[in-house]
């Protein structure tokens, strides 16, 4: 069975039809790129995905045992957390939540995972700074830690090279794709289309409430047929 | 030295200022707590709109001869449940809506009590607060108040950061954020009603943003915050209701005085401590 099946999906926004009838299916392993014009219901998708929203029609089914409070996600930047009080330490861990049933502490098991995770992106020496000091690509690989701590099957990132400037957006695509590498299946939604494609298995676009499967080299020749066209 | 003591030792003696100082550093415990969350979350104005909807409740409560807890307790919950819920969803925006609503309830409080009896004393104590309005129930609710509210966010102090600091992820990781705003609001309700008869209506929110903001100049952890928010006002409660006692002042201005001065100190030392960081 796919990790992810939708069929006939329907979604809505502010009791707007924004997307209908959407079915595709997410293979585990798969790096699928979500793309779309603003307005095209890219974010609410992965709302919908998150379990953040019902869908007005059709179903959302999850296959090899995976639960949606057990995405990792990545959420688009909020102005919130400017000056935040907040340890990387502390935020790394909070990804593990959804691990602790009931337990109100974080156990040492849930500290070992926070510690790995930030090893494996490469920001280990930065555990104890305070997350409203670090540079914008910096944090990002802090909630990408965080999302990797509540996660061992899928991550679902929107757009989480915006604002970075080209160079560290390079870097942080090629961490997303090391991820995808070692087993973690990745839906990412994203802007800016070439360097995103790069490692991606698959992309799908929205475009006027429907969706269409691209391979990737296909999309790409889709991509420079419309330009020709305009 | 010897004679300081024994004058503090006088004061103390009185029954009625243990049950202040007992009651008011509970209470401002209770609201620091709250405050780190309210003042992240920019809730801020929330403690001060929610005050003058006790104001009014009081004072409406006194004109028709009621008790005035029982008669506002339940008022000030709705108002506070009402402002958070507005203002993720509202048509108007979050502050126009709570300076109306805080404007709206002041206004039908001074109606009510010039219709009723005229401004009188208690009056005058529910802007300014008073040591003398509280009774041996207030100090009673107020511990078990505490008992509430301390326990609850240190059990659940890790989940609050995550609806504090990520709402979206919090959500997404299946942590109900509407229920921890539920329950904060009701909390800083009950705060509110129970600490603005010792604070007055006007100062009660400093108890919820000062600590929270004071020790945000020093500190940069969320659990350091939360630390230092509820062990400050430990200090600035009786340093406040010393000074009151003794230079006669309203007990609610000392204390937000002294909460003043505590927020320059911090601010001094943030500035110091970043500056040796280079």
């Amino acid at each position: 069975m796919s990790l992810i099946s939708c069929s006939g999906l329907s979604l809505s926004y502010d009791g707007r039809r924004v997307l209908s009838e959407l079915t595709f299916t997410v293979e585990r392993g798969d790096y699928l790129c979500i793309v779309g014009e603003n307005g095209s219901g890219k974010s609410t998708l992965i709302k919908a995905l998150l379990g953040l929203k019902t869908p007005a029609a059709g179903t959302i089914r999850f296959g090899e045992g995976l639960k949606s409070s057990e995405i990792g996600y990545l959420p688009q930047k909020t102005e919130a957390q400017s000056d935040f009080p907040a340890s990387v330490f502390e935020v790394v861990l909070s990804g593990r939540l959804n691990a602790r049933r009931f337990s109100p502490f974080y156990s040492k098991e849930d500290k070992a995972e926070a510690a790995e995770q930030l090893a494996r992106l490469g920001i280990a020496s930065l555990r104890s700074r305070s997350f409203s000091e670090l540079s914008g690509g910096q944090q990002q690989r802090v909630l990408l830690a965080r999302a990797l701590c509540a996660t061992k099957k899928l991550i679902l990132l929107d757009e989480p090279v915006a604002g970075l400037d080209p160079e560290v957006s390079r870097e942080f695509y090629s961490i997303i794709r090391s991820v995808n590498a070692e087993g973690i299946t990745v839906i990412m939604v994203s802007h800016d289309l070439v360097p995103a494609l790069h490692a991606a298995t698959a992309v799908l676009r929205l475009d006027g409430g429907h969706c269409r499967r691209y391979r990737p080299e296909e999309f790409l020749a889709s991509l420079a047929e419309r330009k020709e066209e305009a | 030295m010897n004679a300081l003591l024994t004058s503090l030792g006088e004061m103390f003696s009185l029954s009625f200022m243990r049950c202040a100082l007992l009651a008011g550093v509970l209470i401002s415990v209770c609201a620091s707590l709250l405050g780190v969350t309210l003042v992240l979350k920019r809730y801020s104005m929330i403690g001060d709109g929610l005050s003058h909807v006790a104001f009014g409740s009081l004072a409406v409560a006194t004109a028709l001869h009621t008790a005035p807890l029982r008669f506002s307790i339940p008022i000030v919950i709705l108002a506070a449940f009402l402002l958070l819920r507005l203002n993720e969803k509202g048509k108007i925006k979050g502050d126009a809506i709570t300076a109306m609503i805080s404007t709206g309830a002041l206004a039908i409080g001074v109606m009510a009590v010039s219709l009723s009896t005229g401004m009188n004393i208690d009056i005058y104590n529910y802007m300014f607060g008073s040591i003398l309005a509280l009774t041996g129930s207030d100090l009673l609710l107020s511990v078990a108040l505490a008992a509430v509210v301390i326990p609850a966010y240190l059990l659940l102090g890790s989940r609050i950061f995550s609806v504090t600091f990520d709402p979206a992820f919090a959500h997404a990781t299946g942590i109900r954020t509407g229920l921890y705003d539920t329950v904060i609001a009701v909390m800083t309700a009950l705060t509110i009603v129970l600490g603005m008869r010792l604070m007055g209506t006007l100062l009660i929110s400093s108890l919820i943003v000062f600590p929270p903001l004071t020790a945000m100049r020093v500190l940069r952890s969320f659990r350091g915050t939360v630390i230092a928010s509820a062990l400050l006002p430990v200090v600035s409660f009786p340093a406040g209701l010393i000074l009151s006692y003794y230079r006669a002042t309203p007990p609610g201005a000392s204390v937000v005085c002294v909460n003043l001065l505590l927020f320059l100190l911090f601010c001094l030392i943030g500035l110091l401590v970043r500056r040796r960081r280079g």
